[in-house]
């Protein structure tokens, strides 16, 4: 987004060609950055999913070992969460926090080009396990021991890209945090600000909160292999379960790490295209705070299976469930602000919709499976797989979409081809659809996940799972050239971009310049 | 509004604060679980060893106990219970024992580490006398019977018939090294 630039205004010193990348510290740049690495990994990371449906099309194994699959679905899951969704959300946020509450600059500049240069080398040591003896992580994300302290040499660059990239994400959110608490234009009061800003201040004091913890226990795996402790094995006196239940202390939070940032997108996109504003903002601000605080108290959620007394699992079961809640009450907003709205049905509005009605299911399996007599079965079946999918494809990148085309305009100058955008929307609608749901019937009849090869009974679901995937996976294609083509040129946006769009963001030209607001704006 | 430069480095000082606490937090979380499981009994962690009491027995229930014996991973030892199933009167002290043998020619020590499913029995699976109090020493080649003397606490659950009683054998020096 090279043309972001050719229009500064102030003729300041700064490296040209790639080494301007390299020592960039304008947020603009860095969040072009992060966008652009996210993009990067949502690709690798999604050959690894063709991988796993192709071998998934038939029963049998086709095409690759039992080895390697399981790498598959652990790399997978690794790139798309650390690589992927942080990273653009990350992204989002350094573009838009400055131009959205009035300031220059992210609070401190240097760190930030620090967090996001991290994440290609992180990146690439975990990508890099692929070719080692021994193979990628194979033992899943969740890297349960004592499973994972059998992985060959990967090992300890697994354990050191989680903490280079965990590193990489509370610099991040201290960034965030500092710049949202100190460089707000006068005026803009906490009640006053974008909620994309408020979802993100949470999500920062989440990120602080747990990302250390996922340290400590990926830290405790390290020791474990190699220096004699013995914190999850059963020999020394530890507890393979008590990683569980650390790893899931820091694994539920990081679920809403994803998706808070998601509500605050769309927070933002439907009232423009309603033309109306939001509706119940408070409310808003508070069950983002409520969901951020709950997610604390329900981790267990994530293993009822392994043996709890009842009042353990009980007390899970209805912390889980009262999440729904606060969710709720963002879901009836949203629908709120849409009532009597005018509504128009631009490509950001068709994805923040495809949204709200697909995080919805995601949110419902999300409540069956909060269930404990029902987790028992569902445990660890494609259900689960349907549900987190719903909830992060549908919702976390379906929002990320909607995000890319809602500002794309504002940060190159150039209107997106609607034509091209509508048919991406509708075509990913589809396909995810086809893809993810027939995974829901999977679960239920007992198929388990992780697994390279089923039962014949499972092979229709399967292919069409697999047809499905394929072509969610080509469609994705059409988004990179939507964007590559916005660069290159098009139409020229105004500074307003959309008619019904409302924020500081807006009165900035398009491209906005290189510092944003070197005077404050005043906010009434 | 220019930030004002020491506000910013006191609040990130305050967050890294905040970050180095939740660090020791992931680590103070492995003593705070152990303790809660102890207290608790959960997750089939059974206490040591509980001084023998006279208690009446209840003779007109019976309860399965059955018997398990592991090894870990590549341990070369053979290991396993004298008998495999027992019936017992919950308040009453049973006694039997688990033959292991260092099938290695070298001096071996174990640990044994016990478990006892479901996990709501275990708390109230009682032992006065176990091999797993201590370590274990074995010379190269020397098999013995190891005794085991138990109680089921008569407060069982009633819905609890069947109690497994799991002993799985660690090599204490390679869990060291």
């Amino acid at each position: 987004m090279s043309t972001a630039t050719a229009h500064d205004t102030h003729h300041e010193h700064h490296p040209g060609g790639l080494l301007r990348w390299v020592f960039t510290t304008n947020h603009k740049d860095i969040g072009t950055l992060y966008l652009i690495f996210s993009l990067v990994m949502l690709f690798i990371g999604g050959a690894m999913a063709m991988v796993i449906r192709a071998e998934l099309y038939q029963p049998g194994l086709q095409f690759v070992d039992p080895q390697f699959f399981n790498s598959m679905t652990t790399m997978h899951a690794l790139i798309m969460v650390f690589g992927a969704i942080m990273p653009a959300f990350v992204g989002l946020a350094n573009w838009l926090i400055p131009m959205m509450i009035g300031a220059p600059d992210m609070a401190l500049p240097r760190m930030n080009n620090w967090s996001f240069w991290i994440l290609p080398f992180a990146g690439l040591m975990l990508v890099s396990t692929l070719f080692m003896e021994g193979g990628a992580p194979a033992g899943g994300w969740t890297m349960y021991p004592p499973l994972v302290l059998q992985t060959g040499d990967a090992f300890p660059f697994l354990i050191f890209s989680v903490h280079l990239l965990g590193i990489s994400s509370i610099m991040g959110a201290i960034n965030i945090i500092v710049t949202i608490v100190n460089m707000r234009a006068p005026g803009m009061t906490l009640m006053k600000m974008p909620l994309f800003v408020w979802t993100w201040l949470i999500t920062a004091y989440l990120l602080i909160a747990v990302m250390p913890v996922l340290a400590g226990a990926v830290t405790m795996l390290l020791t474990d292999r190699f220096f004699g402790t013995s914190f999850f094995s059963a020999a020394g006196g530890g507890d393979p379960v008590m990683f569980q239940h650390i790893f899931w202390f820091f694994g539920h939070p990081e679920v809403y790490i994803m998706i808070l940032p998601a509500f605050g997108v769309v927070s933002q996109i439907i009232p423009t295209f309603a033309r109306k504003r939001l509706f119940g903002y408070s409310s808003m601000v508070y069950a983002t705070a409520s969901i951020a605080f709950l997610s604390f108290i329900v981790w267990a959620h994530h293993m009822f299976t392994v043996g709890m007394p009842l009042t353990g699992e009980l007390f899970f079961m209805y912390a889980t469930m009262l999440i729904a809640v606060p969710t709720g009450v963002k879901v009836f907003n949203w629908v709120s602000t849409m009532w009597k709205g005018a509504m128009t049905f631009e490509t950001p509005m068709l994805f923040a919709l495809g949204f709200v009605v697909m995080f919805t299911i995601g949110g419902f399996s999300g409540l069956m499976l909060a269930i404990t007599p029902i987790d028992f079965q569902y445990h660890d079946t494609y259900f689960v797989v349907a549900h987190f999918h719903y909830v992060l494809v549908t919702g976390s990148l379906f929002s990320l979409f909607a995000a890319a085309y809602y500002w794309l305009p504002k940060w190159t100058g150039n209107m997106y081809d609607e034509k091209l955008g509508k048919l991406h929307f509708w075509l990913s609608t589809i396909f995810v659809n086809i893809l993810f749901f027939p995974q829901h019937f999977l679960g239920l009849a007992g198929m388990p996940r992780r697994i390279p090869d089923y039962s014949v009974q499972f092979a229709e679901f399967n292919q069409i799972s697999s047809l499905g995937g394929f072509a969610f996976g080509l469609t994705q294609l059409l988004f990179v050239y939507i964007i590559w083509k916005t660069v290159r040129g098009g139409a020229k946006a105004t500074d307003r971009v959309w008619e019904g769009a409302e924020g500081l963001e807006w009165t900035l030209s398009s491209p906005p310049p290189y510092h944003s607001f070197e005077t404050a704006p005043e906010v009434k | 509004m220019t930030a004002v430069p020491g506000s910013n480095a006191r609040l990130v000082k305050r967050l890294l604060l905040a970050v180095t606490a939740m660090f020791g937090f992931g680590f103070a979380m492995v003593p705070l679980y152990n303790v809660f499981c102890d207290l608790t009994g959960l997750n089939g962690k059974v206490g040591g060893r509980v001084e023998a009491v006279q208690i009446e027995a209840d003779l007109d229930r019976t309860v399965m106990i059955e018997f398990v014996a592991n090894l870990n991973q590549t341990m070369p030892w053979e290991f396993r219970p004298e008998v495999s199933r027992m019936e017992v009167h919950p308040g009453k002290v049973y006694r039997t024992s688990f033959y292991a043998q260092n099938r290695t020619d070298r001096l071996m020590v174990g640990q044994a580490i016990p478990s006892v499913t479901p996990g709501a029995a275990a708390q109230h699976f009682k032992k006065t006398e176990c091999f797993c109090f201590t370590e274990q020493q074995f010379a190269a080649g020397e098999g013995r019977d190891m005794p085991v003397m138990f109680m089921v606490d008569p407060e069982l659950p009633d819905d609890v018939e069947v109690v497994t009683l799991s002993y799985t054998f660690f090599d204490k020096q390679k869990a060291l090294n």
